[in-house]
Formats: structure tokens, sequence, C-alpha cells
């Protein structure tokens, strides 16, 4: 039970995109189209329910204040390192994913071009890691199966956002928008208020 | 002179024609998420102008020495020191200020005009440009959060870096007519006030405009 909120809390309530505007930049730049968006918003959710678990592996075993008591140093600190640590561990995983992808998919890795790599340095997921280790200390994810679970919803979540998003753009190509409105700034306004229908969410109570 | 000139470009090009935020659309997550208030967006502004100056400093320095199939990752270990740096100068001397902006200093790491800056100019360009571009993008950045912020909190709490300035007796509750509007302070208000920012600046610039 403790976990299905976790879920449904990370997709919904506590939306990437719309609560904490994270992964932004691919997401306004991606969002042309549904096809490319679905493929990134794959690969960013793979990316995530991956790397969040690893990095609450990391954090628990071997960052965390007294994480080290089991290799007998249970005086060691090393959560200043927490940054690097999460850092490394996404850029590698991501090259790992960039090569699949090459290998088995040729036409995805060409439409996604640059913003492949770029998963790596795509804010959703080193948010979601560094959310992950808040709540760790907060005491709210618990165990590893949480972890997963929580980087499988952001990464939902963020999936969600940016199809309906690209869907809304596709339709906007045929409206009559001010030029100097076109492109970024109405995609702005339309997260916006699409932010604004998303706060709704926040009155369940879980 | 003319090289005066040219370094003068670098510093200042960013503030506006080819500013991170609104024009490049880079580095857009954090420029929302501190900018309820704009004491933390302005101490925001600070710690990630000192992280791109100095990434494009040691970037550019390194240029020449660093493999190209590796140059991302010995950029993110570069980033992610001088984050981390600013991260514990941070919670050293302004603890409460480190504490509200939570997770998104950590975040300057994966902040894309820093990431951006090296890619495109630092790698190119000799070590005094490339310092000067990257305080240039950091300050550009700046702009854009103080200004989000400066609507922010003026019209959703009424105070400006925390002094009110809206008179107390406006207030409903004292008998006037005035209530602050609370959406400003949810994050979908930020995204479109910097819509709008996008608004203002590309119909002074037509150039940007897209067809």
């Amino acid at each position: 039970m403790e976990s299905l909120n976790i879920f449904i809390r990370s997709i919904f309530i506590d939306n990437m995109v719309f609560a904490f505007f994270f992964g932004m930049c691919s997401y306004i730049a991606v969002s042309k189209s549904v096809k490319t968006a679905l493929g990134l918003g794959a690969a960013v959710t793979f990316v995530m329910t991956m790397t969040v678990p690893l990095n609450y592996l990391l954090y628990e075993y071997v960052l965390k204040e007294g994480a080290l008591a089991w290799a007998g140093l249970p005086d060691l600190n090393l959560d200043f390192l927490t940054f690097i640590v999460f850092i490394a561990t996404i850029a590698a995983f991501v090259q790992l994913v960039e090569m699949a992808v090459e290998k088995f998919s040729p036409t995805l890795y060409s439409q996604l071009g640059i913003f492949l790599p770029l998963i790596a340095v795509n804010c959703a997921i080193m948010g979601g890691s560094l959310f992950m280790q808040q709540k760790v200390d907060g005491g709210e994810l618990a165990s590893l199966w949480q972890s997963i679970v929580y980087g499988l919803g952001s990464g939902l979540g963020w999936w969600l956002a940016i199809v309906m998003m690209a869907a809304i753009r596709e339709k906007t190509t045929y409206s009559h928008i001010p030029p100097a409105l076109k492109g970024p700034g109405i995609a702005f306004i339309i997260t916006g208020l699409m932010g604004i229908a998303f706060m709704i969410f926040s009155g369940i109570k879980l | 002179m003319s090289m005066n000139d040219k370094n003068f470009k670098y510093l200042t090009g960013p503030f506006s024609a080819n500013n991170p935020v609104i024009v490049q659309i880079l580095g857009i997550c954090s420029a929302l998420a501190v900018t309820v208030q704009l004491k933390p967006a302005i101490v925001m502004a600070l710690s990630v102008t000192v992280v791109t100056a100095f990434s494009n400093l040691v970037m550019s320095l390194l240029r020449n020495g660093v493999p190209s199939r590796i140059r991302i990752i010995i950029q993110l270990v570069v980033i992610a020191a001088l984050v981390i740096l600013v991260d514990q100068v941070l919670k050293a001397y302004v603890f409460e200020i480190s504490k509200q902006l939570s997770v998104y200093v950590g975040l300057i790491i994966t902040n894309c005009i820093v990431m951006g800056r090296v890619e495109a100019f630092a790698l190119a360009n000799k070590p005094w440009p490339a310092f000067l571009d990257g305080v240039g993008n950091g300050l550009g950045y700046g702009l854009i959060l103080v200004i989000v912020a400066f609507f922010r909190e003026l019209f959703g709490s009424g105070t400006l870096l925390g002094y009110p300035v809206i008179p107390e007796s406006w207030y409903a509750t004292e008998g006037g007519w005035y209530t602050n509007c609370g959406l400003m302070l949810f994050p979908p208000m930020a995204l479109i006030i910097v819509g709008c920012i996008i608004w203002v600046h590309r119909s002074h610039n037509k150039d940007l405009q897209e067809k």
C-alpha cells in the first residue's frame, strides 16, 4: 500500500515537470512531435527506473552518515560526495543506454540526436536521485523496492507530461499565435496552464 | 582595442540578445523553482555565475589535453567538484537559504547552461574570453531569475527581499481591499511569467521570432 502511494504521488502530485520544473530544457526542445516525445520519454523513464535504485544503494551503503558501519568505519560521513557519485552513476548508465539504442534502434537514435547523451544532464534524472536522498533522510523511502517504485513513477510522470505537451503543440501549429510568442513563449504558457490543471491532484489525500 | 571590444561582447551578449534562459532556452528548471522570493533567487544566480565562470575557465585550460570521447565525463567531474564547493560555502555562511534551495544547488551540475557553455564556447576558446563568457551567461541567467522573483514575491507575498512593501492598511484583513495573489507562489505561475518575458523580449527583437 505504501508503495502504491509513492507511485501515484510521484506521477500526479509531485509531477517532475509541473511541480518541480525538472527536465524543462529537453521538455521544451523535444516536445514538437508526439513520436519523438514518446521515444525520449521512454528513455528517460528507463534511465530513471534504473539510476534511482542504483543511487539508493550507493547512498544507503556507502555515502550516508554511518553507512560504512558494515566495513568497520561507523564514524565516516561521506555525504558531501553525493553529487559527484550520483552524476557519475547517471553518466555511465546513460552512456550504456546510448550504445544500446544506437545498436538496436538506429531510427530512434537519429531522431533523438543530441538529446540522448544530454539525458545525462537532464535535471529530471539527477533531480530524481537528489529527491530520493532527501526522502531517505526524511524516512519516506525505506527500501530498495520503494526506490524503484519512486524512480518509475517519476519517470512516468515526466513521460506523461512531455507526450501531452507534444500533442498540444502539434495542434498549435495551425493556430494564430502572435509572432513574438511562437515557439518557446507559448510552450511556457501552455505548460503553466497544464501545471495549474495538475494542481487539482494536490487535493488528493494519500 | 578591438580585442577588448570583443571581450566586452562576450560579457554583455548574454544579458539580452543571447540570453541563456529566454533565447537559448537553457537552465530553466532551477530558474523557475527558486524564484518564489528574491533572496534565494539572488543567491542561486551568484552560485550559478561562479560555477559557469570557473568551469569555463578550467575546461578552457584543459581543452587541448582532453580527448573528445571522454570530455563529457571530465566536464561533469569538474562541474560537480565546483558545485560541491559552492554547496559547502552556502551551508557554512547562509544555512537558511541553502535549506530553502534544497536540491536545486545540486542541480546546478545538470544545469544545461553550465554544460552548454563549456561545450559551445570554452572548448574552442582561450581561458580569459571563456571566463568572461561564463560570467556573462551566469549574470544573464541571474537577470531573468531576479525579474521572475521580483514579480512573484511582490504579488505573491507583498514583500521584496523580505521587507513588506504593500502598506499594511491596504489588506482586506485590516479593512482594505487588497489580497495577495496566492497563485503566484505556485510553480505554474513562474512558467507563465517566463513565457511573458519571452513575449516582450521577442516583440522588441524581431530577428529572434520563429517563422
